[in-house]
């Protein structure tokens, strides 16, 4: 009997029941957590600097749409009067200072109230304010292509890892030989020529060989139905050439960076010891090496985002993609500033997203970067 | 004293700098690499010599007109290389204007003649141009050799690379030029400083990285005041490449001073009294220059490629002031690519520099290390 008592005792000084936020204590002293907790944080006055700049760029060019506007029908011949103009300015609250501007842009963004005219309309907290050239709400015109703007970027970014990885591997195992400096040509073309100029080209050799020049991501039928199982098929047929075009733009960097890191990793101690212990070549590129050389990649994830979204504008205004990069660049010529700065902003918080996304498996994969504070 | 000896002894007292060349040399494709590009910079100093025709010098006569043919034999005689003049006819089933060799009197090519006038370098007044097609065998005048075609006015192409290579080699490189320095002065101070202003310098780069490039390039070349001056246009296209590009640098940067600075020849030096600024430059910089020429040179093909992009968008360099991208602006659609395939020319030139510049500078990271 007091042999049972003693070993419960025992037992419970081995599992000490702790009290709820002693848990929660210990979970957030564990580095990992503090990691997290500490990078995202990190992404409020991040987001608060994006929207800074975000609304610094789309004010930069002189003029407003008011001005743009009067100007276009002025060229039709319309006569717009000086009273309408400051009337239009005043509307959209153009006439105010820039502060005050950018205190009402972000404020709205960020909560509408319940009893204002916009939650009435549309019943959402985030006015992100009225596109002028569409004559819509704003997020009305975002959302519309939001979707298929990241499906494309994903495929296209898969693409780029399935194609560079291959190549920065095989080169950096052969380094200086034909296929390393063959491998490495393929890899920097995609680079080396202009995005409009390699898809203007292909878009003319698809028509000149098929007839056909698939310009656009959908055909008729698709826009009408929209994308099935039975015409998905067809849908990556008119990918390839935007998956060529934006894609190979970036393999050059991927490849670089990991034949570079895989190269130091081929000459460190540890693969001679794994050599020198009979452990076979591939083994020790794939299981040792590798896996040390991709974490940087995995690190410049938010970079390659943020450049395949810049890449696709251009061959998306080409080819005629119904991505948002046309948009934007219709709506930054026109001052439709709100609509600017509503498509830099999301793009740019997906982009922040992606890096905050990379640190944190980042520093799953690499307990040294928990500690140094951030791997990039 | 053997001569394997006497490498081991050059080995051990070569400097850094003279290593890294040795290194270099191995990389086969960063070495024909380094000849293309001197030879692509040289020909853009010596565009005017090697452009037989100026800048907006025209013939509408010319208008789109393919690459010259040079002829070897006249009549079946040989008189050296020597092109005829066009005459415009029309297809009369098509309706097509057509340009038709005129084989009545050839044009001989003639090197080292006198054309329009130029100036060296900038200040020696000179009319000498390469080649040039002198007078008709029968003293007519007005044949042109236009070895890449001509654009749609009936400029010649090969004078506008020429001329435009100026533009789209010098601009890249001297942005690359200004980010380097500003990456380097932002990217060490955050790294050697640490601490808050680290913290904020870091989201500043991170927010430059995160915004889309297009919005930037646009609102900063829509801030260029209109009607600018060539000289003004190209100062503020240097420095809206630079604003864009130096946060690459810094990064770079403040990653080797954060693993640099607590090394003990810092700390002695720190312990000497030696101000902060000569640490930074005297002897943290010079430890990883190799580094940051490899980034230097690994910026300059981006630039460049942006450059065309620019131009594509219509921002940037304008007509009659000429680049790479604005000469590829007239092969902007299918049709242009259709009709007029001679228009994709420049795109070698592009494309050769940006491969150039890449192999450079992966043949210069190899040779980064020298001691490995």
């Amino acid at each position: 009997m007091e042999e049972n008592v003693k070993k419960e005792e025992l037992m419970q000084d081995h599992n000490p029941k702790k009290p709820f936020w002693e848990a929660v204590k210990d979970f957030f002293k564990k580095d990992l957590v503090q990691y997290i907790v500490k990078r995202v944080l990190m992404f409020i006055p991040t987001l608060f600097l994006i929207s800074i700049l975000v609304f610094f760029v789309i004010q930069l060019p002189p003029g407003d749409y008011v001005s743009a506007h009067i100007a276009a029908l002025a060229t039709e011949g319309e006569y717009v009067d000086a009273d309408y103009a400051a009337e239009l300015r005043a509307e959209y609250g153009l006439d105010q200072p820039v502060v005050t501007q950018y205190i009402k842009w972000i404020k709205d963004i960020i909560w509408t109230p319940t009893d204002s005219q916009f939650y009435r309309l549309y019943g959402s907290h985030h006015n992100w304010k009225y596109s002028f050239a569409y004559g819509k709400n704003v997020w009305d015109v975002v959302e519309e292509r939001l979707g298929l703007t990241i499906a494309v970027t994903a495929i296209i970014m898969i693409f780029q890892y399935a194609v560079s990885l291959p190549i920065a591997i095989y080169s950096s195992t052969h380094q200086y030989s034909v296929g390393d400096y063959a491998a490495s040509v393929i890899g920097f073309l995609g680079t080396a020529i202009p995005n409009f100029i390699l898809a203007i080209v292909l878009m003319f050799l698809a028509y000149k060989w098929t007839g056909n020049a698939n310009v656009g991501l959908f055909t008729q039928e698709m826009m009408q139905n929209g994308i099935h199982l039975y015409n998905f098929g067809d849908f990556m047929k008119r990918m390839i050439i935007p998956i060529i075009v934006i894609g190979t733009s970036g393999t050059c960097g991927i490849i670089r960076s990991v034949r570079a890191q895989m190269l130091d990793e081929i000459g460190q101690q540890y693969t001679l010891t794994a050599r020198a212990k009979g452990v076979s070549e591939g083994k020790i590129i794939m299981k040792y090496c590798f896996r040390a050389a991709i974490n940087p990649t995995v690190s410049g994830l938010g970079g390659i985002l943020s450049s395949l979204f810049s890449g696709s504008t251009v061959t998306a205004m080409v080819l005629n993609m119904q991505i948002q990069g046309p948009v934007l660049f219709k709506a930054l010529q026109s001052q439709d500033m709100y609509l600017a700065g509503a498509i830099v902003m999301v793009q740019a918080v997906l982009v922040v997203i992606g890096i905050l996304f990379s640190d944190i498996v980042l520093a799953f994969l690499d307990p040294r970067i928990r500690y140094s504070g951030g791997g990039r | 004293m053997s001569k394997k000896q006497k490498s081991k002894e050059d080995y051990y007292l070569a400097s850094q700098w003279t290593l890294m060349a040795r290194k270099l040399k191995r990389h086969k494709l960063a070495k024909i690499s380094l000849v293309v590009l001197a030879i692509l910079y040289l020909s853009a100093l010596f565009a005017d010599f090697l452009a037989p025709y100026a800048l907006e010098e025209f013939d509408a006569l010319y208008r789109n007109s393919p690459t010259t043919s040079i002829h070897w034999m006249h009549e079946g005689k040989f008189v050296g290389p020597h092109v005829y003049k066009m005459t415009k006819t029309i297809d009369r089933e098509t309706y097509e204007v057509k340009l038709v060799e005129d084989t009545s009197e050839y044009y001989k090519i003639n090197f080292f003649v006198h054309g329009s006038e130029y100036k060296i370098l900038g200040f020696i007044p000179c009319d000498l141009h390469l080649y040039g097609v002198g007078e008709g065998s029968n003293g007519g005048t007005g044949a042109k050799l236009y070895l890449f075609g001509a654009d749609n006015l009936g400029r010649d192409i090969f004078s506008r690379v020429m001329l435009g290579g100026r533009v789209s080699l010098t601009i890249p490189f001297a942005s690359a030029i200004i980010s380097f320095f500003l990456g380097i002065t932002i990217g060490s101070v955050s790294g050697y400083f640490g601490g808050v202003l680290d913290m904020i310098i870091q989201r500043i780069i991170e927010v430059i990285g995160a915004v889309p490039q297009i919005p930037l390039w646009m609102a900063l070349s829509a801030a260029i005041p209109p009607g600018v001056s060539t000289i003004k246009m190209y100062l503020y296209m240097t420095i809206i490449l630079s604003f864009i590009n130096w946060t690459g640098m810094a990064r770079v940067v403040r990653g080797k001073f954060l693993s640099l600075k607590n090394e003990d020849y810092v700390m002695a030096a720190r312990l000497s009294g030696v101000s902060t600024w000569k640490i930074i430059w005297k002897h943290l910089v010079p430890g990883f220059m190799s580094y940051l020429i490899v980034s230097l040179t690994l910026g300059i093909p981006g630039s460049i490629v942006g450059e065309t992009s620019m131009s594509y968008l219509g921002l940037g360099i304008k007509s009659p002031a000429t680049s790479w991208g604005v000469l590829l602006q007239e092969a902007s659609s299918v049709t242009d690519v259709a009709s007029n395939p001679h228009k994709l020319i420049p795109i070698i030139f592009v494309t050769i520099t940006v491969l150039a510049f890449n192999f450079l500078g992966d043949g210069l990271r190899d040779a980064a290390d020298p001691y490995k």
